[in-house]
């Protein structure tokens, strides 16, 4: 067995472990690459913080009026007469959106029945939990602010935080 | 008849006498791409419908229904937020032969059951023990491929059931471990301070194209329910053939 410098036993294998570690590494990278393609680093989504108007916009009652412009943004705004607070459109069972239902009451899930009360506890169906709040704030410029960053769960005993609800008493 | 047969197009195609003895039988199998897959010979107790309820065939025969009138559908639906509903609607007041999207749909139910009693007649005769149990295990990623196909096709019409059951459908996704930013692991994969399994960044994102169901969604779920899942069963059919032929062909009562 000739053992020239050309084609030794140990050029073969520095020769073929190199090219399968290359190899190797190359589909690595290529399979990497086709599975970061599909997380794109703009999904074009609304800005999860956004300013919903003036305080003096929005009507009050001592059980809170629920304002129902910004659901498309995935919040209701709810104002009593000592405040605001900002609820999640998100039912808290599968992630369906429930109606705000005036003669009622209630926040009505059509997906499997479940309801919340306007301040987002929930009383009936399978919801496990209340809704959630999102943090609200005024702007230097005076509107109210929502973050839906910033959420506060009341089974968490997170509804104390003060920032979860903005304390403002209501004069008509 | 003879000048045809004889001719150098026929024998080109055709490389095997007419079939009427055990070698050109053989033949006949072997060198076509399709029948290949299939067993040469097929035991009597094979093709005995009490033994087998014809449920395996019967999910290829509906899996080659779907392809095509799927195929058909692609024609006219459109997966754009702005077309896709109202395709949908045409595809049974605008188009000749209104029912393709029923028979689509029909069939995709269909397939689903005779998969389930294609499974549960393997598991009463025993066939998917060794040396059959590969082929079990194939079948198995089957049945999953299939539900999947029913899934992704679930969001096409989107009407409020395809968008709600395709939200409540892929919440479970949140809680994915360590992939999902709600699953049990996914709190200790941080670089720092920052999270890299969050809302943006989860297999629910990369499956969905967004944080909610919306317009990427859509176009995903097209893309997985008319090419990769396809695609996939469609590998692995032929695989689970091959493997019956190969496993001894279809097994016998015990």
């Amino acid at each position: 067995m000739s053992d020239t410098t050309e084609n030794s036993r140990r050029s073969f294998l520095t020769r073929g472990g190199t090219g399968w570690a290359l190899f190797t590494a190359a589909s690595v990278a290529g399979l990497g690459m086709c599975v970061r393609f599909l997380f794109p680093n703009d999904p074009f989504e609304p800005a999860t913080k956004f300013k919903v108007g003036y305080p003096a916009d929005f009507a009050a009652s001592v059980n809170g009026v629920v304002d129902k412009r910004y659901k498309t943004r995935g919040v209701w705004i709810v104002r009593n007469l000592d405040g605001f607070y900002i609820l999640s459109t998100v039912c808290t069972h599968l992630g369906c959106t429930p109606n705000w239902l005036e003669a009622e009451r209630k926040f009505k899930c059509p997906c499997h029945g479940s309801g919340f009360y306007a301040t987002g506890i929930n009383f009936e169906g399978p919801a496990p939990r209340p809704l959630e709040r999102f943090k609200v704030s005024l702007a230097p410029d005076g509107q109210l602010q929502v973050d839906k960053g910033k959420k506060y769960q009341q089974e968490k005993g997170q509804w104390e935080d003060p920032a979860s609800y903005l304390a403002m008493e209501y004069t008509a | 008849m003879k000048l045809i047969t004889d001719s150098q197009i026929w024998k080109s195609i055709f490389r095997h006498k007419y079939p009427d003895n055990s070698r050109d039988q053989a033949l006949a199998v072997l060198s076509n791409v399709f029948l290949h897959l299939h067993p040469i010979k097929v035991r009597k107790s094979g093709v005995r419908m009490s033994f087998t309820w014809c449920m395996g065939g019967l999910t290829f025969f509906l899996f080659l229904v779907e392809t095509i009138t799927g195929v058909l559908l692609m024609f006219y639906y459109r997966p754009v937020v702005e077309y896709a509903y109202n395709d949908i609607k045409a595809l049974r007041d605008h188009v000749p032969i209104g029912i393709m999207r029923e028979l689509h749909r029909w069939g995709a139910h269909l397939m689903v059951i005779t998969v389930w009693l294609h499974m549960l007649r393997v598991f009463l005769t025993g066939s998917y023990k060794p040396p059959r149990e590969f082929n079990w295990n194939v079948g198995v990623i089957l049945l999953v491929l299939t539900l999947l196909l029913s899934f992704t096709g679930y969001l096409l019409p989107w009407d409020q059931l395809a968008i709600w059951a395709i939200t409540v459908g892929t919440n479970m996704a949140r809680a994915t471990p360590l992939m999902g930013h709600e699953g049990p692991g996914a709190a200790f994969i941080q670089l720092g301070d920052v999270s890299l399994v969050t809302a943006g960044s989860d297999v629910r994102f990369g499956l969905l194209g967004s944080k909610t169901v919306g317009a990427a969604t859509l176009l995903r779920f097209y893309v997985l329910h008319c090419i990769a899942v396809p695609l996939g069963a469609g590998l692995l059919i032929a695989v689970h053939f091959w493997r019956v032929r190969k496993d001894g062909g279809i097994s016998g009562p015990m």
